[in-house]
């Protein structure tokens, strides 16, 4: 196992830059997750780790050595890839194998092995079949078996459960995490699910237009979002993000907007120094922080039903503002909520989020 | 009622007009079948009475055309080699490598292989093979043959080879494999269904060419079958129907062992697409 830096790497493809400037440090025994959107440079970065790719400025290193000229095959890795790339020639046996037989293994040192890994991945009968006589299921455990079959610096994942479906995908999840703690192997996860990465990563390094936005453990993102663009990709249904129009009164910050009350924002120094005189924020709250009103609550936000799901359990009422904007709350109850036409949500001031004009966080007390 | 009749009779003239134009199709084959067996062969259609071999023992007795045959193996075999070859590795490159202007270089060969395989380039090419010393040798007809064939079977590969994922030579190569190995370990076999498409079209093309040997070749003991079967046609041009009959037999009995083979041992099919 080892770490893994990146020192402000950037590549282009032609005019087009895919990642810019990246400086991220995964420590030893980390399991980190790049999150993001589709086509934010996740893959780049990856296959940039693996040697697929060549960075165009910048310096990769694996394990304090430097890597970044380095050929795949000298950089002791493991990738497990989004289509898999078992080789359709080979049975599984030899396809698990194959790692070893390039290393120049003998055929029963190397088979024993790959059958020892594939029993521990339950695909230990399947051995000599074809790839293109298994499962999706089986597909993805036996190209992770030829991942797990050789010692390793590093272990890359490209979104490797997307194409499982959604039952296979939490088992093959869990089963992940389980890896993970078992080996404390160093790990860098691609994926486009922000609940894959909250479950697996002990770091998440969220990306969008090449960039990293922000670089913490999971629980640090979900509960203090750097940017609105994390807060909407975190969390599910994304957070609600509403404009408010800020003042400061008496030292004190008041939030303004149609249909809502909020009193006693525990705004820090820094971001009253940010807001001064007053301006356009936005405001942010987790569909699970709200609750229905029962009357007489000090802050709330009100507006028109808009929907009402129930999904076993827990429910999600969406209500409408006058300005067209939703808002949703999580109610974790089984019970079917009944509403009337006018709906009101209330929340707790610590469950709050602001974000300036430029959708960067501003802190509150105690941040 | 009458709209069931007329589609019945609409199905009967269907029918019969099928088995016409199958019976014309299959007339030639069945003289081509009938013909080598029969020792008064004329070119109308007749079943062999007696059924007699006399005809091949003739042909076989020919050294000049039975020495063809085996020119044309030769022929064929050198030139698939160097095709095969040549097209397998060219064509993987100019798919995985991120050469500037190989899509110029692809498309600039193929249209100069139309023109340096057919007749107008004969002129040319017997001055260049002749200037090299070459003319009257095995050498030069091959190399002829595979300079014309290269860039198609080259186009054809290229875009077989594009379509198979990088992914496979790239988990190779992350796995510890040379990008030689990754090619021959993993490239080469998921290829090799483009490959024995190549080697048979090559194989057919060269086997039945006349223009490129005759013109090249001067002694007649280098001649292929396609040249040597001028043999069997009298002085004054017409042909002897029942040695022609026998030879041309022979002459395609190893194409339609070749694709026999072929899709006995390669079945003429791609590895069954992994699912996604
Ligand atoms: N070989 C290439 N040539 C040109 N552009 C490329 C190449 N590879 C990637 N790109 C571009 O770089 C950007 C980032 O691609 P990348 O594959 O890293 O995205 P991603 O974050 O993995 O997206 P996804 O979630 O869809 O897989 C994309 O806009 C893509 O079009
Ligand atoms: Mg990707």
């Amino acid at each position: 196992m080892a770490s893994v830096v990146f020192n402000n790497v950037t590549k282009t493809f032609g005019e087009f830059t895919a990642v810019k400037d990246v400086s991220l440090e995964i420590g030893d025994g980390e399991f980190v997750c790049l999150l993001g959107p589709s086509g934010c440079g996740k893959t780049t970065s990856l296959r940039m780790i693996a040697g697929l790719e060549t960075p165009t400025s910048g310096r990769i290193e694996i394990g304090g050595v430097d890597v970044t000229m380095k050929h795949p095959k000298d950089r002791q890795i493991s990738m497990v890839f989004q289509d898999y790339a078992l080789y359709p020639h080979m049975n599984l046996a030899d396809n698990i194998a194959y790692p070893l037989k390039v290393r120049g293994e003998a055929e029963a040192k190397r088979h024993g092995r790959a059958r020892e890994v594939a029993d521990i991945l339950k695909i230990g009968h399947l051995l000599d079949r074809m790839p293109s006589q298994i499962s999706g299921g089986q597909q993805q455990r036996t190209s992770l078996a030829r991942a797990l079959v050789y010692p390793s610096q590093v272990y890359l994942f490209d979104e490797p459960l997307s194409n499982l479906d959604a039952k296979l995908r939490l088992e093959a999840r869990g089963f992940l995490n389980h890896l993970q703690r078992d080996m404390g192997m160093t790990a860098v996860y691609v994926t486009h699910d922000q609940a894959e990465a909250m479950a697996l990563a002990t770091r998440i390094a969220v990306m969008d237009e090449g960039r990293i936005v922000q670089y913490a453990p999971p629980i640090e993102i979900y509960r203090r979002p750097a940017t609105t663009f994390v807060a909407n990709f975190v969390g599910n249904p994304p957070m609600n993000l509403l404009p408010v129009e800020a003042m400061t009164v008496e030292g004190a910050i008041r939030l303004k907007a149609e249909g809502l009350s909020i009193e006693g924002l525990p705004v820090s120094q820094a971001a009253a120094k940010a807001i001064g005189e007053g301006g356009a924020l936005m405001l942010g709250i987790r569909p699970e922080h709200l609750a229905i009103a029962s009357g007489g609550e000090v802050n709330t936000i009100s507006g028109s039903l808009f929907a009402n799901e129930n999904m076993g359990p827990e429910s999600l009422v969406t209500l409408e503002r006058q300005d067209a904007a939703r808002f949703t709350a999580r109610i974790f109850t089984d019970d079917e909520i009944r509403l009337d036409q006018r709906v009101t949500f209330t929340f707790n001031v610590s469950h709050v989020h602001l974000f300036g004009p430029d959708g960067a966080r501003l802190p509150l007390d105690g941040e | 009622m009458g709209d069931y009749f007329s589609r019945y009779f609409t199905r009967i003239g269907f029918s019969v007009l099928a088995s016409i134009i199958g019976a014309l199709f299959a007339l030639p084959l069945i003289w081509f079948l009938f013909a080598p067996f029969n020792a008064r062969a004329e070119l109308g259609l007749a079943i062999p009475d007696p059924f007699t071999l006399s005809n091949f023992v003739t042909v076989f007795n020919n050294a000049f055309a039975i020495r063809g045959l085996w020119n044309s193996l030769l022929h064929s075999v050198g030139g698939v080699i160097l095709v095969g070859i040549g097209a397998t590795l060219a064509a993987y490159a100019l798919s995985r490598s991120n050469l500037p202007g190989k899509r110029a270089v692809t498309y600039t060969l193929l249209l100069f292989s139309s023109v340096v395989s057919g007749s107008a380039a004969m002129v040319p090419i017997f001055l260049i093979i002749n200037s090299m010393g070459l003319i009257d040798t095995h050498f030069a007809v091959i190399l002829v043959f595979a300079g014309g064939l290269l860039p198609t079977a080259m186009f054809i590969l290229r875009d077989f080879i594009d379509g198979i994922p990088r992914s496979y030579e790239e988990s190779a190569m992350v796995a510890g494999a040379s990008p030689v190995q990754s090619f021959f370990d993993v490239a080469l076999p998921v290829i090799r269904p483009g490959v024995v498409v190549i080697v048979v079209w090559s194989f057919v093309n060269i086997w039945g060419s006349f223009l490129i040997p005759f013109i090249l070749l001067r002694s007649s003991d280098k001649m292929p079958a396609a040249v040597a079967i001028y043999s069997f046609y009298s002085e004054a041009g017409t042909p002897i129907v029942t040695l022609l009959a026998a030879y041309a037999l022979l002459y395609s009995l190893p194409v339609i062992g070749l694709y026999l083979f072929v899709s006995w041992r390669f079945g003429f099919r791609f590895f069954g697409g992994i699912k996604a």
